[in-house]
């Protein structure tokens, strides 16, 4: 392995550990929904940064951004239409990135890909995962409060709007971090379902976030070991093109299926 | 001095005026109960006081002043992991005090250790309206808000919920402002009543604002129910 190809799986691997713990308070928050909407809507940033032959994270990174804010407005709104919002907001986004992105760039922009990485790219990556784990563990009690009833937050004295505010940042700087293997579809899949298979194990909090954490690092590493020694998997007459992303996904998927079997038992 | 000064209090949500001009003061230790039918702005009013809502007029807490708060109806998710362990813990560490009161506090309103590690939407109706009392207890408040705190118990529970609240009071010296529906423990605990239909109607000691003509005029037709139901 080339140090590129390492600096590219150490940050893959500590991203999917904040993807668990971000996921796990997205899912008490019950916001699985915005969060993925949030991971589309960096399709048409990347996919006009590549037009314009910019950095595409850089234009994730600013639809990212614009994203987060709109729908914390949104939220903050609270009624009903928020859904309907939400929901025309994914499938624009959706249609408008696949419209802008270079056919040739548009596969890898949807659903990732391994892809080495230098040594800058790699530091401001660590730099992120370290804004985000230590928005986790300085705030987790703000969020535990604001998850619980947000009146009784606020009577504590705390700012909800500002809570969610910052953790919609962290959510998105979590997606921003996985766009690079996971691809834009893909993307809100790993703070998802590894939060889904923690809940399905555990009753405790300390618990739920350790077995989110580790499901999501889990899915990565298998998901990298697979896609590192194999290209494709036969059965039969049929060939499977075994993709980065897919495969972690698909990974994380059957994880939650063992899980489910394992909790219904 | 007082621990609480409202002057000319009013209320506009969405066009609608649901708190109009009400003044009132509350003293250390004091017990006020806030009367009134369905829709007079009870709940508005605790959250005006909380500054949760938008308001006119003047809200003039003591300086320093601690406020403990207990919502109305406050609907736990039932898929949560957390535990009144992890959420005294959590408002401990959010207003800066020491974590080690909260066994104190947690049996003072009667949770046991198993049911403090019980996720909260695992508790029964009553242990969970014991846990947000003790939650609204930490920090020491000088006064509690309570919302309608039985709205969401049998009556036997609603009996020991209102005996807790009493005895807290008295053992804290706390002051308190509480929604309540129920005379007969409006009667026999409050200092104040305070007689709410959008404006006041009345605010006295228990014996002026429970007479009769003043019940009547606040709860209209509805109001031999209540004398029926609970004098």
């Amino acid at each position: 392995m080339t140090s590129q190809e390492s600096y590219a799986t150490v940050l893959a691997l500590l991203t999917a550990l904040a993807a668990g713990l971000v996921g796990s308070f997205a899912q008490m928050k019950r916001m699985s929904l915005a969060g993925d909407v949030i991971s589309h809507v960096a399709l048409p940033g990347l996919g006009l940064a590549l037009l314009f032959g910019i950095n595409p994270l850089l234009g994730a990174a600013v639809a990212l951004l614009l994203g987060t804010i709109l729908i914390w407005h949104l939220q903050k709104g609270g009624t009903l239409t928020t859904d309907v919002a939400i929901g025309v907001i994914f499938t624009g986004a959706l249609a408008i990135g696949t419209l802008v992105t270079p056919s040739e760039d548009l596969i890898e922009a949807l659903f990732g890909g391994f892809q080495d990485l230098g040594l800058p790219a790699f530091l401001v990556g660590i730099l992120l995962v370290l804004v985000i784990l230590t928005y986790i563990y300085t705030s987790r009690q703000k969020l535990i409060l604001r998850i619980f009833s947000p009146e009784l937050a606020a009577a504590t004295g705390i700012n909800v709007s500002r809570v969610d505010l910052y953790f919609l940042l962290v959510f998105s700087t979590t997606v921003l971090l996985g766009l690079r293997f996971l691809g834009a579809l893909l993307v809100g899949a790993l703070i998802i379902v590894p939060a889904a298979i923690g809940r399905q194990l555990t009753h405790t909090l300390t618990a739920f976030l350790s077995a989110s954490a580790l499901a999501s690092v889990l899915s990565v590493a298998i998901g990298l070991a697979i896609t590192h020694y194999y290209t494709h998997l036969a059965i039969g007459t049929i060939t499977i093109n075994l993709a980065l992303g897919p495969t972690v996904i698909s990974v994380a998927t059957i994880l939650f299926v063992f899980s489910f079997l394992r909790k219904k038992n | 001095m007082n621990l609480l000064n409202v002057k000319n209090l009013s209320v506009l949500i969405e066009q609608k005026l649901l708190i109009e001009n009400l003044s009132f003061e509350l003293a250390r230790g004091e017990k006020l109960c806030v009367l009134g039918p369905n829709g007079a702005g009870k709940t508005v009013l605790l959250r005006a006081l909380l500054r949760l809502v938008p308001y006119r007029g003047e809200i003039t807490w003591a300086p320093d002043v601690r406020i403990g708060y207990v919502p109305q109806k406050l609907e736990a998710d039932r898929h949560l992991p957390l535990t009144y362990n992890d959420l005294f813990e959590a408002k401990c560490k959010t207003i800066n005090v020491p974590t080690k009161n909260t066994v104190e506090i947690a049996q003072s309103v009667g949770l046991t250790k198993e049911m403090l590690e019980t996720p909260v939407g695992h508790l029964s109706s009553g242990q969970f309206q014991r846990g947000l009392i003790g939650f609204a207890l930490i920090g020491q408040p000088d006064v509690l808000l309570l919302d309608e705190p039985t709205a969401s118990i049998d009556e036997p529970g609603e009996e020991h919920i209102y005996e807790l609240i009493g005895r807290l009071q008295n053992q804290f010296n706390l002051a308190s402002i509480m929604v309540s529906h129920d005379l007969t423990f409006v009667s026999r605990y409050a200092t104040t009543v305070l007689c709410l239909n959008r404006r006041s109607l009345c605010i006295g000691s228990p014996q002026v604002a429970l007479s009769p003509e003043v019940l009547k005029n606040l709860y209209g037709e509805a109001y031999s129910y209540y004398h029926h139901t609970h004098c």
